[in-house]
């Protein structure tokens, strides 16, 4: 078996010690260093020294998206400005973004993440990795593009549109790897037929390292059945790093490396470990991370977790597809969307009313989102043209607001579903 | 209040989604309240449209469309009259060069022939078609 570092196979009695060491040293430092942390651990009253066994993270507290947003831009940093070499930044839920500082040693970590989880996925230097995530402040093109470049493939950095371009470097370049959604795969498959390429004969194209967006192995069959090429699910999200973890070959859950993070899946509700193989919230730990550092974060993402030794002999914790949200975030194209960002874009329009639902579905291999919102009684006023601007006023702050491509729909008041309770705002018609 | 106000005709405007049998539901609520219905319009907009209905008793109507949760406004239209012959669109529009019309429908009611439009300046719209020989419909004749 070929591995990129030998701690993969290290047996796990060790794996543990060296975590339960990396844990201490992380709660120690930002126990001792970081103001932010230190208040947490004794509003929690934890001290450094209740950390003696790996269960012993469950004392420390959690940390939330709100604490990364309320931390805007560096806050919650520990590493000084001079030792940050890079920014990426997260959409925001209010129109904030959050900010992720990283040192070269994060930048190291991360890369190295991504190296592990490629190798283990078949790819090496022989391969050319097109790279067809956004590359700028969105962390999924650059993430792949180091992890891509540490193991030794050429990296075509083809980030995202212009997809007749995209096949042309497929096919000119000889690419074998593409990173990309897999929804935009199955696009490019689309386009390619209609250029007259045939992926199968006229490309080099194997393997696909996909994520970014909730798929199934339902549609790994569709992308092997259709183009020929083997799909890898991996994993990231832009608080933590953006991509971090992909399956290895045998194609039966994601590693976690834990040496750099320490993960937990857990009830959402309790808080309590679920038993192996249940469904609950990720959430992470990075154990080495310096500028921004991450003590159980509550990802909202639903997965599960195995402990078992994995087939390909590497014995890092494995964790399942990504199977939903806790919260009701959806991703459409790659983008996160919560609903509180419509809600937030329509409420500044004083044409139409509270009330919204939000329509995702999937034309051909792409994502459609539509918002449904309500016309105000009093914003009406027998003239069509004024109903078109109004339209295309709201249509344009929600694509300013959400960065993806959104159609509106005005309907009558009283129209839409009301709730008791929690409203239920999305309904998703895509089959995964 | 102006000699020539009898002359505006309350058109009723129903904003109406793109959802089947829209109009079925207007007139639904229509006949139960026994509304007649002297003409009526639909224009097309992005997804929705707004339907536009001339009624013997529009603030019945418009009460009781209100309630079932139509969105109603009234708009002030002018109903012209003109011959039911050939030329009768032609002998009005002749008389009619300096308006801005923002839409119109006709309707046939022998021994003549009616056109509804709603214009930019009502009040001018009204003294210009006046001046120009032409019979405009007033409210208590319409409805």
């Amino acid at each position: 078996m070929s591995y990129w570092n030998p701690v993969e196979v290290m047996p796990v009695p060790e794996l543990k010690a060296l975590q339960l060491k990396q844990l201490k040293m992380l709660v120690y430092k930002l126990y001792t260093f970081s103001p932010f942390y230190r208040q947490k651990m004794k509003d929690a009253g934890v001290t450094p020294e209740d950390i003696q066994e790996l269960d012993d993270v469950r004392k420390l507290p959690f940390m939330t998206k709100k604490d990364l947003r309320d931390g805007y831009p560096d806050k919650l940093f520990l590493a000084s400005p001079r030792e940050v070499v890079r920014y990426h930044a997260s959409s925001g839920t209010t129109g904030k973004p959050t900010i992720v500082g990283y040192t070269q040693n994060d930048i190291e970590s991360w890369s190295e993440s991504v190296a592990r989880g490629l190798v283990s996925a078949g790819v090496g230097t022989d391969d050319v990795l097109q790279v067809c995530y956004t590359y700028g402040l969105f962390s999924g093109g650059l993430g792949l593009h180091y992890g891509a470049e540490k193991v030794g493939a050429a990296v075509v950095p083809a980030s995202t549109g212009n997809t007749e371009r995209q096949i042309d470097l497929v096919r000119d370049l000889n690419v074998t790897v593409i990173a990309s959604t897999p929804s935009y795969l199955l696009h490019m498959g689309e386009v390619a037929e209609r250029m007259g390429v045939d992926i199968r004969k006229d490309t080099k194209l194997r393997l696909g390292i996909l994520g970014a967006e909730p798929w199934s192995d339902k549609m790994r069959d569709r992308i092997y059945e259709r183009l020929g090429i083997e799909a890898i699910d991996i994993y990231g999200t832009s608080e933590l790093s953006g991509p971090l973890w992909c399956e290895c070959s045998q194609q039966n859950g994601i590693h976690v490396w834990a040496d750099i993070t320490l993960i937990e899946v857990l009830d959402p509700n309790t808080g309590e470990p679920v038993p192996p193989g249940e469904k609950g919230e990720l959430v992470v730990t990075m154990l080495l991370k310096e500028a921004l550092p991450i003590v159980r974060y509550r990802t909202g993402d639903v997965t599960t977790m195995s402990e078992e030794v994995c087939a390909c002999g590497r014995t890092h914790p494995r964790i399942g597809r990504i199977q939903g949200r806790v919260d009701d975030m959806i991703i459409v194209r790659g983008i996160n969307v919560f609903p509180s960002q419509v809600e937030h874009s329509l409420m500044t329009n004083p044409e139409v009313g509270n009330e919204f639902q939000i329509v995702v579905d999937r034309q051909g291999a792409l994502d459609t989102m539509m918002v449904k919102v309500e016309l105000r009684p009093e914003a009406f006023g027998d003239r069509l043209f004024e109903l078109d601007a109004i339209k295309a006023r709201i249509t344009h702050k929600l694509r300013d607001a959400l960065n993806v491509g959104v159609t509106l729909e005005i309907v009558e008041p009283g129209s839409l579903p009301r709730f008791e309770g929690k409203a239920k705002r999305v309904v998703d018609k895509r089959s995964f | 209040m102006s000699e020539n106000d009898k002359y505006r005709i309350k058109q009723l405007s129903i904003f109406s989604e793109n959802r089947p049998n829209r109009l079925g539901a207007v007139a639904k609520v229509l006949k139960e309240g026994k509304i007649n219905i002297l003409g009526f319009s639909i224009a097309e907009g992005a997804g929705y449209g707004v339907i536009r209905v001339l009624v013997d008793n529009p603030v019945t109507a418009r009460d009781l469309l209100t309630k079932e949760g139509f969105v109603v406004k009234f708009t002030e239209v002018l109903a012209i009259q003109m011959q039911d012959t050939p030329g009768g669109l032609f002998d009005l529009t002749d008389q009619m060069k300096d308006i801005n019309i923002e839409y119109g429908y006709g309707y046939r009611s022998p021994p003549y022939a009616v056109l509804i439009v709603r214009v930019e300046d009502i009040e001018k719209g009204i003294e210009s078609l006046l001046a120009g020989g032409l019979r405009l419909l007033d409210n208590v004749n319409f409805h």
